[in-house]
């Protein structure tokens, strides 16, 4: 029972926390002189009648609470508000393009983590092998690379030759999963590496000085005495303890990724909601902007929580209160 | 501790009569991490990488001026070929080739360092006495204060970065200044972090004690007697996260919300020579190397200075020293003796590496 009392009191604060990112991104925009955005949409050659009257269309002429008070019931009711430019509605538009975006989520987070943690487990075993010390350049060159010259590297010497040979496996762009699973798999490969790497190579480091500081512990040292496998030693007692901090960072981390997959969906042109509001800034349409901060804030507050219930199951001195 | 095992490593210098001779000198802790690091050959490369960069960013006007060929300046004659793309490296006098305008991509890399080196340098630098600031404060006072900086420094470090940069750039339009701002924003709080968990602990020390019996304020224990033993841990921080804010401002300038065109920086190059990557290879990766050397020089640098702030790394070396010397000595005399000592150090070594 403890459990939902915890889940209401982290929702309720989940929904403070999204209310004040709202509000500040709110208020923040309209540092932005109204004449400047009206006069935008309204192109160069518009007269200062039909940009007078572009600001009354989107109702930027109405005090500033009034505004507040209309976005913060459409927020409620589940409006994020409307397109400057086609005045189609941002939830439709980010509705649409959040396939892209959940497919690189998922995919990439699976295969950071598979291979971050692999990765880690095997070096801090073999600390000082050659595959350690191999995967320790590796690591260091993967915190020193920004993703979009991964993901630039993959496109320009991976994709591009296969592609001109004929081999059209790998491909840019994206194809839902309802397109069939192979070139489901072949526009997303890519992208899921790029993202996978700079993270994987954090926890790999994070993973093996864990491990390693772990395995030099004392109950260890029991547990091998009395005569456990040393796979049993190394799962059972050594890992689990060890990746413990290594989950709390991942909470921290669920933010660094939506900055990863507006960079990931802009280099291979994934079309996903990233990549849809670069394109706003550039346009100055701002609801598309505001949409955008309250989706990564939402997302930010749900992966949260599910961290920590994922701690709390792992790490049994934790309890949920 | 590391003075210790300085001195044992003194006494075995003397055992064997090689001794530079007179009364072993205490050295500060400042002293011997710059003796370790020096003995480090990755850091020393790393330190010379960065010093070279440095000096190239500052001089890219004057060997602008060499190559007579201005930042801004294209040459759709010399720097394009016929079918108007760049040209490659070493072609009519561009040392590096041109990029997609036919600009000299070598002047145009190093005022890309230009902005790297002064975003990574300025933001870590501003970023670091903020976080010093805030870190000393919640760790020192506690309470109240600690709690509210503490929540507010978790709410930055789980904060996505980019989404911020984004609303930035939508609101001020994009620049360097919301670069600079925006780093130090998401910067600091880690600092913060770390420099908080370092100020617990060294409160509870005696002479923090013996100092407040003394009558010291709170802003003299924290500057006098806490911050000077933040210094080693801040330092190490600092420098691994230039190689970070270098990546930010590339990535920033990558999405168009940075540095914008036609001022070079290393993201806006690389984001134009994605257009171009089937005709002229070198204006992806030249950018590219050039950003990766600089992180990878930063990364090293930083990792060298805490293995050498390490008190555990100085046996480690002392055992390498020892080994080598040995070995050098058994090739030339034959020592049994020597051998055993061999095996021992080894022996030694390997258990303090399992350690570490």
């Amino acid at each position: 029972m403890a459990i939902v009392g915890y889940l209401i009191r982290r929702l309720l604060t989940g929904i403070i926390v999204v209310w004040l990112v709202a509000t500040i991104t709110f208020f923040l925009f309209f540092a932005r002189p109204v004449y400047t955005v009206a006069r935008q949409i309204s192109g160069h050659a518009a007269t200062p009648q039909v940009i007078q009257e572009a600001i009354n269309n989107l109702g930027l002429n109405q005090p500033i609470m009034t505004q507040y008070w209309h976005f913060l019931n459409n927020l409620v009711h589940g409006n994020l508000g409307y397109s400057y430019y086609t005045g189609e509605s941002v939830d439709t538009m980010l509705r649409q393009d959040l396939p892209p975006t959940i497919s690189l989520v998922i995919g990439g987070t699976i295969l950071w983590l598979i291979v971050g943690l692999a990765v880690g487990i095997i070096s801090a075993t073999r600390a000082r092998s050659v595959f350690d010390r191999v995967t320790s350049v590796g690591v260091l060159i993967g915190l020193s690379m920004p993703a979009f010259v991964i993901g630039e590297l993959l496109i320009g010497y991976v994709f591009q030759p296969l592609y001109s040979h004929g081999f059209h496996f790998f491909n840019t762009g994206y194809a839902g999963i309802t397109s069939g699973i192979e070139p489901f798999f072949g526009h997303m490969i890519l992208p899921w590496i790029t993202l996978a790497t700079i993270q994987a190579a954090v926890y790999t480091r994070l993973s093996r000085g864990q491990l390693l500081e772990t395995l030099g512990e004392d109950y260890i040292r029991t547990a091998r005495s009395k005569g456990l496998s040393e796979r049993r030693v190394i799962f059972r007692h050594g890992v689990r303890a060890a990746l413990t901090p290594v989950l709390s960072q991942l909470g921290v981390d669920m933010g660094q990724l939506l900055g990863g997959v507006v960079v990931v969906e802009t280099v291979f042109g994934l079309g996903g909601i990233g990549q849809v509001s670069v394109e706003a800034v550039d346009q100055d349409n701002l609801p598309v902007i505001i949409g955008f901060v309250i989706l990564a804030a939402i997302f930010v507050v749900i992966a949260n929580i599910v961290v920590d219930l994922l701690y709390a199951a792992l790490d049994p001195r934790v309890r949920i209160t | 501790m590391s003075i210790s095992t300085e001195l044992e490593f003194d006494a075995h210098l003397a055992e064997e009569g090689q001794s530079s001779g007179g009364p072993v000198q205490g050295r500060t802790q400042w002293q011997l991490t710059w003796r370790r690091l020096r003995s480090d050959r990755v850091s020393m490369i790393a330190l010379a990488v960065i010093v070279i960069m440095v000096l190239l960013a500052i001089f890219a006007p004057a060997i602008a001026a060499l190559t007579h060929h201005p930042v801004n300046m294209a040459y759709p004659v010399n720097g394009e070929n016929e079918d108007g793309n760049p040209v490659p490296p070493g072609t009519n006098g561009f040392l590096l080739g041109t990029d997609s305008t036919g600009r000299d991509l070598l002047v145009r890399v190093l005022y890309g360092a230009r902005i790297s080196l002064f975003v990574g340098i300025v933001t870590t630098l501003i970023a670091t006495v903020l976080g010093v600031a805030v870190g000393l404060m919640a760790g020192y006072f506690g309470g109240i204060i600690d709690t509210v900086l503490a929540r507010f420094t978790d709410a930055v470090l789980a904060f996505p970065y980019i989404v911020l940069a984004l609303a930035l750039a939508a609101v001020f339009g994009p620049s360097l200044t919301i670069i600079v701002v925006m780093i130090t924003f998401f910067s600091w709080a880690g600092i913060a972090r770390i420099v908080r968990g370092q100020t617990l602990s060294i409160k509870e020390k005696e002479y923090i004690e013996a100092a407040r019996s003394l009558g010291a304020g709170p802003f003299r224990i924290m500057f006098f007697d806490i911050l000077p033993n933040l210094l080693a841990p801040v330092l190490v921080i600092g420098t691994l996260y230039i190689p970070n804010a270098v990546v930010f401002e590339a990535t920033l300038s990558y999405l168009g919300l940075g540095v914008q065109a036609p001022t070079p920086s290393w993201g806006n190059m690389l984001s134009d020579a994605q257009n171009f990557y089937q005709v002229a290879w070198w204006y992806l990766v030249i950018p590219a190397v050039a950003l990766l050397i600089t992180t990878l020089a930063f990364n090293l640098l930083g990792d060298g200075i805490r293995d050498a702030m390490d008190p555990r790394t100085e046996r480690l070396i002392a055992a390498r020293r020892m080994r080598r010397r040995l070995t050098r000595r058994n090739a030339r005399q034959g020592n049994k003796e020597a051998l055993s000592g061999l095996t021992a150090g080894g022996a030694a070594a390997a258990e303090t590496r399992k350690k570490g």
